[in-house]
């Protein structure tokens, strides 16, 4: 369901729904990961994933569209094509050549790092983050820190798929999430 | 730098766009880095355009791209197109069955990988990525596409680095490049 703003579930959604696939016990056991690659499978599924958000965004103002690495990559560009905005890659640690800007984030053990480029982003910015999907939060929060720093304005943050038990909406600093459905 | 494709009006505003980054990853590799054509909307809007109008008739079932920039050109294209977007990963990144294909890199090897399923026999395939250099990424998609039974019709980046000479190790298949880098 949409952000549970409208009762009415949009007719696409089940069968962006449908074309999702459940991997069992992966990266690691008891995890039932979530897999986009066959949305990518069914072209009028993902042709509809991505009109969705550029309905959604379309005459909002928004200047950026920051994707997440690396199925940020895959969902970010058509919509930033679209709405025409400038795409921003936001990277794991030295893949970005030139000054960057970083920041560390938290996982279940240890910590990892997400970069930007340093004058990717203006102050004036309006900016979308994009992620295939949300679990605790961790790599939304960073890559909206990245983008506040840089002086941009975070409007709000997309997925695809949220899982809403880890409660990753909570840790967006009260910045809006936007998904298209929830998985349990 | 050199634009392919003879006198398209919108190569210059494409080429201008790309950023070189000197000594990145090491001493003397002068980079590409395609992350400043991504911010200027028109000339991605451009460079998608382009390949799209190259590809749009020939029948492609499916757009296979690299991780990772290979997934910032691809899915674009896949989707003007109406096909499939297949994405040729690192090792461990994709979930439940896969198939791998090692191939040399300067020091030592590094494993591609696609997803059983995801390509049939009979497929036409688009192999894209951001830049050819020596031609090792592009060859392991195409070898990893063809074990599946795909024909695959051609290889499409945004950059080639003509002096490593990369479309010699494509195994007969053709490239299409929009800029040449000196």
């Amino acid at each position: 369901m949409a952000c549970g703003e409208d009762k009415e579930q949009d007719p696409r959604i089940q069968g962006i729904a449908a074309s999702i696939r459940v991997v069992p016990d992966f990266p690691k056991k008891g995890i039932m990961f979530q897999d986009i690659t066959t949305l990518l499978l069914d072209p009028k599924a993902f042709k509809n994933t991505v009109d969705l958000f550029v309905e959604r965004y379309s005459g909002k103002n928004i200047s950026v569209v920051a994707g997440i690495e690396a199925r940020g990559f895959i969902f970010g560009p058509p919509i930033a094509l679209a709405i025409g905005a400038k795409f921003v890659p936001l990277r794991k640690p030295r893949k970005l050549p030139g000054e960057v800007i970083s920041e560390k984030y938290v996982l279940e053990y240890g910590t990892d790092c997400l970069e930007m480029h340093v004058g990717a982003i203006q102050p004036c910015d309006r900016a979308l983050v994009v992620d295939d999907l949300v679990a605790t939060g961790g790599t939304l929060r960073a890559a909206m820190n990245l983008l506040e720093r840089a002086g941009a304005e975070v409007v709000e943050c997309a997925c695809v798929i949220e899982l809403p038990e880890l409660k990753g909406r909570e840790r967006l600093n009260g910045k809006p999430l936007y998904v298209l459905m929830e998985s349990r | 730098m050199a634009s392919e494709g003879g006198e398209d009006p919108r190569l210059p505003r494409i080429a201008s766009t790309i950023r070189v980054i000197p000594d990145f990853p090491k001493p003397g590799i002068m980079f590409q880095d395609i992350t400043t054509l991504l911010l200027d909307h028109e000339a991605f809007r451009h460079t998608i355009d382009m390949f799209v109008e190259r590809y749009r008739d020939k029948r492609i079932t499916v757009v296979a791209g690299i991780e990772a920039r290979g997934f910032i050109f691809g899915p674009p294209i896949a989707l003007a197109i109406g096909c499939k977007f297949v994405p040729m990963r690192k090792p461990k990144k994709l979930p439940g069955e896969v198939i791998s294909e090692e191939y040399s890199l300067e020091y030592g090897t590094d494993i591609m990988e696609m997803h059983v399923g995801a390509v049939q026999p009979g497929d036409r395939a688009l192999v894209i990525d951001d830049l050819i250099a020596t031609g090792g990424t592009l060859a392991a998609a195409i070898r990893l596409l063809e074990r599946v039974g795909a024909e695959v019709v051609e290889c499409a980046c945004v950059i080639e680095l003509p002096e490593l000479q990369g479309y010699q190790r494509l195994g007969g298949k053709p490239l299409f490049v929009l800029v040449k880098a000196a």
